[in-house]
């Protein structure tokens, strides 16, 4: 049922720390709601060292991850601060 | 010296103004109206209950969300039944990362975009708006289970625990949530809004 996760699951079996990018992509994911286990962590760190495509895939789930708690905030405190906020800045 | 005079509205009438405002993250979390609407009810009650002197709306405000919070949590413990029941049908069985391309040997087809930062924009509240949008066209148990977590600041852990779910059915649903929250938002926003 977890579709890419289970399908890796197996792939480690056989290579411990080689991941395709559809794996890390859905590890990404994943980390914004669990941990994930040490082979996990560490075959995400090196694809990411040698991988051109997967660290920007990164940066828009970190994104989305800051762009959350931002709403999160504007939500808590409302419109009406949005413009003193503003002119702080 | 507590001398101004100026015309402050009373604290009932500042109450009942932000009813508006709170039936809007009901309506987001809870995706039901009659819900929504008795979360929001009981968080004025409780507020009208409790009157104290706000010194600024804004403070009215955050104090009121805080209690919203809790009203919507019970109100997802009291339904959990009933949208556990219709999880099951209203999804598809394909993964949403079926829909970015990725190559056969697993690479992606093409480099994801650069997406830059959002909230640097002066446009943040567009954005804000675009991301509420978003949320609310994920299926509605997905809807709720995100919001679980990002709004109500759940830990995967707790929601699993409220609402009894076994937690490859919430990494299940989150998993697919979030993806389609980054489809959604590149396609609103990072395509086509306010240059990147």
């Amino acid at each position: 049922m977890l579709g890419a996760e289970m399908v890796h699951e197996r792939a480690s079996a056989v290579i411990p720390f080689r991941r395709t990018c559809k794996q890390v992509a859905a590890l990404l994911i994943a980390r914004e709601d669990r941990a994930l286990a040490l082979q996990h962590r560490l075959a995400l760190r090196l694809h990411l060292m040698a991988c051109e495509a997967c660290p920007r895939f990164e940066r828009q789930v970190l994104t989305m991850r800051s762009s959350l708690q931002a709403w999160r905030n504007y939500m808590a405190k409302g419109e009406d601060d949005e413009q003193t906020a503003k002119l702080r800045r | 010296m507590s001398t101004t005079l100026h015309a402050e509205p009373s604290f009932e009438n500042q109450v009942a103004d932000l009813q508006t405002y709170l039936l809007k993250f009901a309506r987001l979390q809870l995706r039901n109206d009659t819900w929504a609407q008795d979360a929001v009810s009981e968080t004025v009650l409780a507020a009208l209950e409790m009157p104290r002197a706000f010194g600024h709306r804004s403070q009215l405000k955050t104090w009121m969300v805080g209690i919203l919070k809790h009203k919507v949590v019970d109100a997802l413990r009291h339904h959990k039944r009933e949208f556990c029941v219709a999880q099951a049908n209203e999804d598809s069985d394909i993964d949403p990362l079926e829909f970015i391309a990725f190559k056969a040997d697993g690479h992606f087809a093409e480099l994801p975009a650069e997406w830059g930062n959002p909230e640097a924009q002066a446009s943040s509240r567009q954005f804000f708006e675009i991301l509420e949008a978003c949320a609310n066209q994920l299926p509605a148990s997905q809807g709720r289970l995100f919001l679980m977590r990002e709004w109500l600041e759940l830990s995967s852990e707790e929601i699993c625990n409220e609402l009894n779910l076994s937690t490859t059915n919430l990494y299940v649903q989150l998993h697919r949530a979030r993806l389609r929250l980054r489809e959604c938002l590149e396609l609103k926003w990072f395509m086509k809004g306010p240059a990147p």
